[in-house]
């Protein structure tokens, strides 16, 4: 199963060999593959019409817990069924309407894998895999957006998609994050059984909050919706693929997943329906001010996803429902639409509704196509989208918080939606005949096979409900519900209120359509105010990041040596300080023992760095740095360091040569800063100094750590049979260290070897000095 | 004896900062002597100083004889030591060549990639 699943990663990457094994007919040979999966899954459904969770389970990260199960119930088979099924249907129809295109392969490459992708999703039982498959659909799906990439609006769009999904997918980590906390579990199934643990945990807030805000920028609910329209630049396989029932389902499949675990509370309850319902009606008022038929259908693609949310929001058994019966009727009309809305951009060379007329002529099956859809979407009956508009009325009555203002949102947004459909069923179809950019033909039948089998289900799901009803839509519905629920879905519910506001909406839409053109040239007015929504916002706060990052290239990274070490510098001393000062008051009790040759020497070493600091002449700071290195390692004699001695004497000795030869070739001392800046330099050096004395003052009087060096004198003869502990230590308990070092000095020789030799006829003078002196 | 290594540690990362502020090429180099310099008095003295006990076996013996110096520290500023020596190396003869392409000894001018 996995491996089914996974393997279409596969199929993806040999796309560009089936192109070039097929031509422009791989379409349909890969258009196999998601078939043969979508009859497999519904191979499954007996066993999940009969209430089985079939899980298939393979671990990928035992140490970590994670494993790479996936699970099928009523909503993942009802999910997985539409990702492929339909995605199957589009790539035949990807076959008609991209033909020829010279990028075709990489087309299929890309909605190969997003196909997968989004099947891992819906399947997936471990947060960590639901996650990684829902980065993988923002991350295909920008490439299926940004698919024309020579055009700067479909780049620009794909780019909005890619940062508003991916920043909601940030929110989402760390919303799953603290679910799996909450719940110390990772697993889906395991999460959906504990839900009063979860609403009770302390963390349910928070972590509600990052989930919904990854779902609804998935999903684009209110105030993310804008960047689901723009993302039309896409061709029009894509935009029937993802917008009908894939990535944007995600946000809604996330939600109802996690509707057992999390929903019920008033904060759920009120959160999702008042932004579902806000959603619905943005969506469908948007919808009517375009001509664009693709940005029609996106709008009211944004009102269903509002709808689909408000009736989780709403949470009753009812409202379940209704929840399976729209999605899926959803999938099936807006899928066809889309698929007509490419044929009729396909043929006549526009895309604008306004200028097509009187089409059913020449293109009668796509005008049938096209109407049954659009009643669907309108809501009438036969349609299967009556069934769920009528569901939909029914929750929406149940609702008790907000009720009113829910009620009229859903209302006037379904009456909206009827002008969208009757303005793309009737507009092009019927009416005058126009002259159109391309002289309209049938399409060719790959591109017709999409659009008719969908809209031949809706109308037969409509007719005969009990087909998708009892058996599907249940057991989706009892894994939303968490309880078993019994679907009987029906046409006709008998004169109720439900019927009354969908005729009531039906005559209000018609109104509404027969005066659209006034509607919309009054809208426009509205223009300004709009052009301020949630997108400007969006654009304001990209600006403002490049004007950030621009600001902090110029002051932080500017190239002045010093400015880099003032910044490091300044940053220690506040860090560091703050935490010593605010947290150990720093206290010292050590005795002071000093003996009269011992400050001597401490003296004179500071006195030589000091006078280094002030020397004029390069050899006066070479001469006090020498001072100053021996006196170093006079201490280390007087504190039972002879090792230390030792090495310090050889290596100050070579430095002082070394410094000699080289530095007079380099330039004599210039004094280049002003005393304003040396005043600067000086206290913040000073500040450091102190804050060192302090460090060193507090440090002796803290223990935090038992010493090791017990174990290594108590084991050195024993153990390593070394006398001088220090070089057991170098050679013996930490010889990788020593190692390492072996490694920088080589490194460091081979570097100032090449510098000095790759070049010139100069002759090298301390090429090697450094090499062996890991002596230890 | 802590205390007075204490601030001798202490003046000795001031004068290496303020070396290492400057804009000429050279005091950049000495000041960064200076640092490594002061950056393994501060981890020798960080265990404790102690007088005429090195850490080390006697003949015939299988420990040392009473309290002997923390070891450690020692083993870890020994190898410090010589890889500063190492960078210094590596410093000194990348600056001298930097000079000699540049021709310019004050850092501000070296701000650039394309000089």
């Amino acid at each position: 199963m996995q491996l089914a699943v996974l393997s279409g990663f596969v199929v993806a990457g040999f796309a560009p060999l089936f192109h070039r094994w097929f031509g422009d007919r791989a379409s349909f040979v890969l258009a196999a593959y998601p078939a043969a999966l979508a009859l497999w899954f519904l191979s499954q459904l007996p066993a999940v019409m009969a209430g089985e969770t079939l899980v298939f389970a393979m671990q990928w990260v035992p140490s970590l817990g994670m494993s790479l199960t996936f699970v099928i119930d009523g909503l993942s088979l009802l999910f997985a069924l539409l990702v492929t099924g339909i995605g199957s249907l589009v790539l035949v129809y990807a076959g008609g309407y991209l033909k020829g295109h010279p990028d075709l392969m990489r087309f299929h490459l890309a909605i190969l894998a997003f196909m997968v992708s989004m099947l891992g999703l819906v399947l997936a039982d471990s947060l960590f895999t639901l996650f990684v498959f829902w980065e993988l659909t923002s991350i295909t799906s920008y490439l299926l957006i940004g698919f024309n990439h020579n055009d700067l609006e479909a780049r620009k769009s794909a780019r909005q998609g890619l940062f508003v999904t991916v920043a909601g997918g940030l929110a989402l980590m760390a919303g799953l994050t603290m679910l799996g906390v909450a719940g110390e579990s990772w697993s889906l199934r395991e999460l959906n059984a504990m839900g009063d643990v979860l609403r009770e945990h302390s963390l349910y807030t928070a972590l509600l909050v990052c989930v919904l805000i990854g779902a609804f920028t998935k999903s684009a609910q209110f105030p993310f919706h804008f960047w689901l329209p723009n993302a039309m630049a896409a061709p029009t396989p894509v935009s029937a693929y993802l917008h009908s029932a894939t990535m944007v389902k995600a946000g809604i499949y996330l939600l109802a997943r996690l509707q057992p675990s999390l929903g019920g509370t008033e904060m759920w309850t009120v959160t999702l329906s008042v932004v579902g319902a806000l959603t619905m009606f943005t969506g469908a008022f948007l919808a009517i001010r375009h001509t664009n038929i693709k940005k029609l259908l996106a709008y009211s693609t944004i009102m269903a996803l509002g709808t689909l949310t408000m009736l989780l929001g709403i949470g009753t058994e009812g409202a379940m429902i209704a929840f399976v019966t729209f999605l899926l009727a959803h999938a099936l009309y807006k899928g066809s639409l889309f698929m007509v809305a490419g044929v009729l951009d396909h043929e006549t060379g526009t895309k604008d509704v306004t200028a097509m007329g009187g089409l059913r002529h020449t293109m009668p099956l796509t005008a049938a196509v096209a109407c049954i859809a659009a009643l669907s979407l309108a809501g009438v009956p036969p349609l299967f989208g009556f069934i769920g508009k009528e569901l939909m009325f029914e929750s929406v009555l149940e609702v008790s918080a907000w009720r009113w203002l829910i009620m009229l949102l859903a209302f006037s947004a379904t009456a909206l939606t009827i002008v969208v459909a009757a303005i793309v069923a009737l507009r092009p179809f019927f009416g005058q005949r126009r002259e159109t950019p391309r002289v309209a033909h049938e399409a060719p039948t790959s591109m017709l096979i999409g659009p008719a089998v969908l809209a031949i289900l809706s109308l037969l799901f409509g007719l005969v409900p009990v087909l998708a009803g009892s058996g599907l839509l249940a057991a989706a519905a009892s894994a939303v519900a968490g309880t078993s629920v019994e679907v009987k879905l029906s046409l006709w519910h008998g004169v109720n209120l439900p019927l009354l506001m969908s005729l009531a909406s039906l005559a209000l839409g018609y109104l509404l359509f027969k005066r659209w053109d006034r509607i919309r040239a009054r809208l426009a007015c509205l223009d300004p105010l709009l052009s301020r929504g949630p997108e400007a916002g969006y654009d304001a706060l990209m600006d403002g990041v490049v004007v950030i990052s621009e600001w902090q290239t110029r002051v932080l990274q500017n190239g002045y040596m010093r400015n880099y070490i003032m910044v490091m510098i300044v940053t220690l001393i506040a860090l560091v300080g703050n935490s010593l000062l605010l947290r150990h008051a720093p206290q010292f009790h050590i005795a002071l023992d000093v003996q009269f040759h011992e400050a001597v020497v401490v003296g004179i070493m500071v006195m030589a760095a000091l006078f280094a600091t002030i020397a004029r002449s390069r050899l006066g700071a070479v001469v006090s740095v020498g001072i100053m290195g021996f006196s170093i390692a006079l201490i280390f004699i007087l504190f039972s360091a002879p090792d230390l001695a030792i090495t310090q004497l050889l290596v100050e000795t070579l430095t002082v040569i070394l410094l000699v030869l080289v530095l007079f070739r380099l330039p004599r001392f210039s004094s280049l800063s002003t005393p304003l800046e040396r005043v600067r330099d000086v206290v913040v050096a000073g500040s450091l100094g102190t804050l060192i004395t302090l460090l060193v003052l507090t440090s002796w009087s803290i223990d935090q750590f038992v010493p090791i060096s017990d174990y290594m004198i108590a084991n050195s003869a024993t153990l390593a049979h070394g006398r001088n502990i220090v070089n057991v230590i170098l050679v013996d308990y930490r010889a990788l260290d020593t190692l390492g070092e072996i490694f920088v000095l080589a490194l460091a020789a081979i570097g100032v070897f090449a510098m000095l030799k790759l070049r010139a006829p100069e002759k090298p003078k301390n090429s090697a000095p450094a090499k062996e002196n890991a002596d230890g | 004896m802590e205390p007075v290594m204490a601030i001798a540690i202490g003046l000795l990362y001031s004068a290496a900062i303020f070396l290492m502020l400057r804009r000429s090429i050279v005091k950049l180099v000495i000041g960064l002597m200076l640092l490594t310099n002061a950056a393994n008095l501060l981890i020798f003295t960080s265990a404790g100083m102690t007088r005429g006990a090195p850490p080390l076996i006697p003949e015939g013996m299988l420990a040392p004889e009473g309290v002997v110096a923390d070891p450690l520290p020692q083993a870890v500023v020994l190898t410090a030591i010589v890889i500063a020596f190492g960078v210094l190396a590596f410093a000194v003869v990348l600056i001298r060549r930097a000079y000699e392409i540049v021709k310019a000894d004050d850092l501000d001018k070296m701000k650039d990639t394309d000089t």
